[in-house]
């Protein structure tokens, strides 16, 4: 059964448009020129481009960084692949002249977890769900990436975090951590704020003016898991966010963002459940104006039709609502 | 058959406007696929054939999930429809349904699973024994019907097996519409271990007794199926019954 639900959880996540053009060659070399910015003192941040999976992006759409602790660097997620994973690595120690120490993945999407290789020397600590799910889906996401991404993906291969990590705050390599459990966009996503600087790594949680991704989600934990992330933000020594994806941002517009799509998806859902509309009417039904304009909006739109709307009819038909 | 048919087209043509007029054929297919002779021989032989526009097969063009991939067939332009089949040229298993429209409109939604790219067609028989096709291609990146179903991953889809569950609409756009889930695996008999398990066919009669429609179904159907009907605004209350290939049988009503 798990290998069922491995390729469902598949299609849903990696049937992009992108896998459909042709024709884009590779950047020479395969190089990610992965810039680091800086985000605060001692925190850095790789920023990907909103952009589905191709050949030509070779997977650098997501965000990863980096914090700068006395014993060496706390890696936050490894990216799409073992070439991006070396490449960040080599980035950010030609930075800061220090080696990492530790990695750590906020979640099991492949985005960010693919580059793990380039790490495996290292303690690589995930929390326990999430442990299990690139364990036991890791490989699939990968092969899926193999389509859409090319050669950009060679010789990746799943390296399954070797630490569970135990939530709260403490000392990790002498910084100030603190790891916050949440679930809504997986099963399991990590966040990790830096008391010393008070940056915010959310994760997938937020998305930052790009549409927000369901393959896996729970839209109503996802929601309270907003509120928890947005009251971090109102304490007196927050400084910056780091989205999954999209740009950082100083305040906590990205969490209204996600909490907006996800509020308008859920209800826009539930009212087309309600009316008696078949899968096919929904997916054409137009996105919100607010959100009409971000890029991946009407395609993240199609696939969260797919991977919610069964749901919310089933609420419907049941009776529920 | 040539000749019959194109008395057949010839007399369609006169009755339908210009443009569907024009796109009405007997030869060629359409979708242009290797697949259509063998098609037509194994469904349709020996009868008339019309590639007709009337027919609308409704799907995604690029199905995120191969194994929900939502299809609806309209043939409610054609007239009085006697039958409808519902086939995917290049799936392992290529009969998807088939209904009998009595009372309600000759109209059914529904999620099928592909297990590669396809045409997705429906071939709309009339009461003069002329078999109307539409359809539209439907791409895929994943296989549907050899991924075994998900529910069965479920602890308690063995006491949920056949549960249905419904509504009606009367009021609003959809008025006349019936929505209908019934929690089964659908297993293809693909998946090594896994022999086909599904349900076979399913009779919907209105409050006066009437049946609305007469549906087999085969194993391309996704789990836990969900069909739409035109049931009509005047049905009442919809007594919906059928069976697996296992003999397992159900019994539902659902009120307007
Ligand atoms: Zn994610």
């Amino acid at each position: 059964m798990k290998y069922c639900a491995m390729k469902r959880r598949l299609a849903f996540l990696l049937a992009g448009l992108s896998g459909l053009l042709p024709g884009l060659l590779p950047a020479a070399e395969f190089d990610y020129a992965l810039q680091a910015r800086k985000v605060a003192d001692g925190v850095y941040a790789f920023i990907g481009r909103t952009e589905d999976f191709t050949m030509e992006n070779g997977g650098n759409i997501v965000n990863t960084g980096f914090i700068v602790a006395p014993a060496g660097l706390i890696v936050i997620d490894s990216g799409p692949s073992l070439r991006y994973g070396r490449q960040m690595r080599q980035s950010m120690t030609a930075q800061t002249g220090k080696s990492p120490v530790m990695l750590i993945n906020t979640h099991h999407h492949p985005d960010h977890f693919l580059g793990n290789q380039a790490f495996a020397d290292l303690p690589i600590g995930a929390l326990p769900a999430t442990v299990k799910g690139i364990a036991e889906e890791g490989n699939a996401f990968a092969e899926n990436l193999f389509r859409l991404s090319g050669d950009w993906m060679k010789d990746t291969e799943v390296q399954v975090p070797n630490k569970t990590l135990a939530v709260g705050t403490s000392d990790i390599a002498g910084r100030r951590l603190r790891l916050i459990a949440l679930d809504g966009h997986t099963g399991a996503d990590l966040a990790v704020y830096d008391e010393t600087s008070g940056v915010l790594f959310a994760g997938d949680l937020a998305f930052n003016r790009r549409a927000p991704t369901t393959p896996h989600a729970d839209v109503t934990r996802w929601l309270a898991a907003l509120d928890t992330l947005e009251a971090i933000t109102r304490e007196p020594g927050f400084t910056a966010l780091v989205p999954g994806h999209g740009e950082v941002s100083r305040d906590a517009q990205p969490i209204r963002q996600t909490r907006a799509w996800l509020t308008w998806l859920q209800g826009a859902l539930r009212r087309a459940a309600q009316a008696g509309q078949d899968m096919n009417e929904v997916l054409e039904l137009p996105v919100a104006p607010d959100f009409a304009q971000w890029p991946q909006a009407r395609s993240e739109y199609r696939r969260s039709v797919g991977h919610l709307f069964p749901a919310a009819e089933q609420g419907v038909l049941e009776g529920r609502y | 058959m040539k000749f019959p048919m194109t008395i057949a087209a010839l007399a369609l043509a006169a009755l339908m406007p210009a443009a569907d007029a024009a796109a009405l054929s007997e030869t060629g297919d359409p979708l242009a696929s290797a697949r259509w002779g063998e098609m037509e021989k194994s469904f349709l032989a020996g009868a008339p054939v019309l590639f007709d526009p009337r027919v609308k097969v409704i799907a995604p063009s690029m199905a995120e999930d191969p194994l929900q991939v939502p299809v609806t067939v309209d043939a409610t332009q054609l007239g009085k429809v006697v039958e409808v089949l519902v086939f995917a040229d290049f799936n392992p298993i290529v009969q998807v349904l088939r209904f009998y429209p009595e009372h309600a409109s000759a109209y059914l939604g529904f999620r099928v699973k592909l297990q590669q790219s396809t045409p997705v067609r429906a071939a709309v028989r009339t009461a003069d024994g002329i078999w109307h096709v539409g359809g539209t291609w439907v791409n895929t990146v994943g296989g549907g019907c050899t991924a075994p179903a998900g529910s069965a991953a479920a602890k308690d889809w063995q006491q949920r097996l056949n549960a249905v569950s419904g509504r009606q609409w009367s009021t609003g756009p959809n008025a006349g519409r019936l929505r209908l889930r019934i929690e089964h695996p659908m297993d293809t008999g693909l998946v090594a271990g896994t022999p086909a398990f599904h349900l076979e066919e399913i009779d919907f009669h209105d409050a006066a007794g009437q049946r609305l429609m007469r549906l087999q179904t085969f194993e391309p159907v996704s789990e836990n199926p969900v069909f739409t009907l035109q049931a009509g605004e005047n049905a009442g209350a919809v007594e919906a019954s059928g069976r697996d290939n296992n003999g397992n049988a159900f019994r539902a009503r659902i009120a307007p």
